[in-house]
């Protein structure tokens, strides 16, 4: 086990910003810690860094526990949202910093420093200063330099942040081909879930300050375990329903099977292609007119409005879009698949099938 | 046709003559200003070159040649050298408080750092008089063991010290606030200690600042005149400083001697100026570059060179 958190806290100030969280990271894995601003997410990268000690709890890297061993000590290679470049030394300077540091050889730190330029794209600028590098470079940079001295772990903040839409997809997936190459374990933080699920094997998901749930990108969006995760990774249509009659209800949509007393209210979740639709009118249960349809290449996200002036979200492929002939202002009618009740407490009711 | 004509020709010479007016203005502004700065600034601190040369050059070097003069020079310099890297060593640890941690008191810690700036310097010196003076009871107990303070070198340097006290802490703590630390906490995770941090990585980003502080210490830590004044006791060819003898010199009626140890000091601050305007010219060249540096090169294509099989 590379790395295992154990109730883990940490409160600055008045202010708790991880809460008994605990989780395992095995050898050679790509974890994504995934959450909003102020999630706690930072805060546990940093504590496993070693650049913040919890309040309680224990981290363990490698079977020891390294509550109170101080940074330089851990082995971790950490790249900063910024970077961090070394301002006043040229990119042979900064790589070899911490090889320096570490008293190597002189002839073995330029061996490794060329073999990093060279693994990471930077051939030709080792002389160079940061401020004379791209975004791109200057992030090549700073993992070359928590590279090389061949750390444990690869911690990574933000990395793709401060970098061009179109440079972050490319630097994605230069990632990930460098983590398969490298099989160094790695953990990166990211408030963007869909760079959580293309880059990483695994989510680690947080908010406020808790772990809400971990697992493969697939296992978070089909079977989130509450609420948060659910609203958080993809989307999620929810409504307001009312019991009437035995039937919970929304308007004029009903969702039979959920467990409910006359008169509850309850809330409902379900995912826009749990939306099935149809030109025909008479194919479907309920009524709605396409108020927008959004192109995003080969899927359509379509808003949909009810008769009650409710609004649902609802996708399908391009193709089938152009095969059935919507159109935006269309009435179409449309029935809803699968869904689950959102309890109060914010957990998940089972999933309901409907026709 | 022909109004049209004229209109437009008329309108054209007012608008040729606002401009021209706007540039009259602007003319005569300058030179107000300059004519202020030559009568004000310029033409006294040539006076005080032309005045030491007054009686010939052999006069102007045997003046300063005086053993109470070169003294007086000795003194100055031996301040100099006690306060600039006392307060150099102050300063960078001042600022490195200020501008990393979080301690209660860090208000009251700025606000000393700047008491030097607003208190009259003979209140300065008088302060000193007071507190190691021997009537103090600090004083006589000092006295008792043998140890003068006022009236000899110790309290000129404890004074020269106090006024000279905020130019490093304020050339740096701006510098380091406006960094951020984290350049510092990357070599912390790249396994430098902390002494190594602060010589590799934090020392090389603020030299400019550095210097600045140095420079601007220097200068006042030569040039202090009513504090030291007021601590030294004015005794000719011991607790006298370059400022204090060019006084001296001038109330005995030597004014050609007076301003031939003046225009060491005013050199002085010529060399200062000098070097305080290369030093902002440099960091603002190395700012510029800094801030103009994203996308000067084109992106290099990524993993190319790297093989299907990077090896670690």
């Amino acid at each position: 086990m590379a790395i295992e958190l154990r109730n883990v806290q940490k409160a600055f100030g008045e202010f708790p910003a991880v809460h008994g969280v605990s989780f395992k990271v095995s050898d050679g894995e790509l974890l994504a810690l995934l959450g909003p601003s102020g999630s706690g997410k930072t805060t546990v990268l940093r504590m496993i860094a070693g650049l913040e000690m919890p309040d309680a709890g224990d981290i363990f890297i490698r079977g020891q526990r390294v509550n109170h061993t101080p940074v330089q000590r851990r082995n971790i290679g950490f790249v900063f949202q910024n970077y961090a470049l070394f301002t006043t030394m040229n990119v042979f300077r900064n790589i070899a910093f911490g090889l320096k540091v570490r008293r190597w050889r002189r002839g073995a730190i330029e061996t490794r420093v060329e073999e990093l330029l060279e693994l990471l794209g930077l051939q030709g600028l080792g002389e160079r200063y940061p401020h004379q590098l791209s975004g791109g470079q200057r992030q090549r940079v700073a993992i070359a330099r928590a590279l090389a001295s061949k750390p444990d772990l690869l911690l990574l903040d933000e990395p793709f942040g401060a970098v061009d839409a179109r440079i972050r997809q490319e630097l994605r997936e230069w990632l990930v081909r460098l983590h398969s190459g490298l099989r160094v374990t790695t953990l990166f933080v990211t408030h963007d879930q869909e760079e959580a699920m293309e880059v990483s094997k695994r989510i680690a998901i947080f908010s406020q300050g808790r772990l809400e749930q971990i697992g493969a990108p697939r296992e978070v969006y089909e079977q989130p375990s509450n609420e948060f995760v659910a609203r958080f990774i993809g989307v999620l249509n929810v409504l307001e329903l009312q019991v009437r009659e035995g039937l919970a209800r929304c308007e004029e949509v009903c969702f039979p099977g959920l467990a409910a007393r006359e008169g509850d209210r309850l809330r409902v979740g379900f995912r826009p292609h749990a939306v099935t639709l149809s030109s025909d009118l008479r194919a479907l249960r309920y009524r709605a007119r396409i108020r927008h349809a959004f192109f995003l290449g080969i899927i359509m996200r379509l808003e949909l409005e009810l008769p009650s002036g409710l609004t649902i979200r609802a996708r399908m492929s391009q193709e089938e879009y152009v095969q059935y002939g919507l159109r935006e202002g269309q009435t179409v009618s449309f029935g809803i698949r699968r869904y689950r009740l959102l309890a109060p407490d914010g957990t998940l009711g089972p999933e309901v099938e409907a026709g | 046709m022909a109004t049209r004509r004229t209109e437009r020709m008329s309108r054209g010479r007012a608008s040729r003559r606002g401009s021209e007016e706007q540039r009259w203005v602007r003319w005569s502004l300058t030179a107000v200003a300059l004519g202020f700065a030559l009568v004000f600034l310029l033409v006294p601190l040539a006076n005080v070159f032309v005045q030491a040369l007054a009686k010939g050059a052999r006069f102007y070097l045997a003046a300063l040649a005086h053993p109470d003069s070169w003294a007086a020079t000795k003194l100055t310099l031996i301040l100099a050298v006690i306060a600039v890297p006392l307060n150099l060593l102050f300063g960078l640890a001042a600022a490195w408080c200020i501008a990393r941690f979080q301690f209660p008191g860090k208000a009251l810690l700025v606000t000393i750092i700047d008491l030097p700036f607003s208190v009259s310097p003979v209140v300065s010196g008088l302060m000193f008089v007071l507190l190691f003076g021997a009537q103090s009871w600090l004083g006589g107990w000092l006295e008792g063991k043998g140890i003068r303070i006022i009236f000899a070198v110790p309290g000129m340097a404890l004074v020269t010290l106090f006024v000279t006290l905020p130019f490093v802490a304020r050339e740096l703590i701006p510098v380091l606030q406006a960094r951020g630390s984290e350049q510092e906490q990357a070599a912390l995770t790249l396994g430098a200690s902390g002494w190594q941090t602060f010589w590799h990585v934090t020392l090389p980003s603020v030299k400019w600042a550095l210097l600045y502080g140095v420079i601007l210490c220097n200068a006042r830590a030569m040039g202090e005149f009513g504090a030291v004044s007021v601590v030294s006791g004015r005794i000719t060819g011991l607790t006298d400083t370059m400022p204090l003898r060019v006084e001296k010199l001038y109330n005995e009626y030597n004014g050609t001697a007076a301003f031939a140890v003046a225009s060491l000091l005013a050199l002085l601050a010529l060399v200062t100026l000098a070097v305080k305007t290369l030093l902002e010219w440099r960091q603002a060249r190395e700012f510029q570059r800094i801030e103009s540096g994203a996308g000067k090169t084109p992106l290099s294509p990524i993993g190319s060179g790297a093989s299907s099989a990077p090896r670690l």
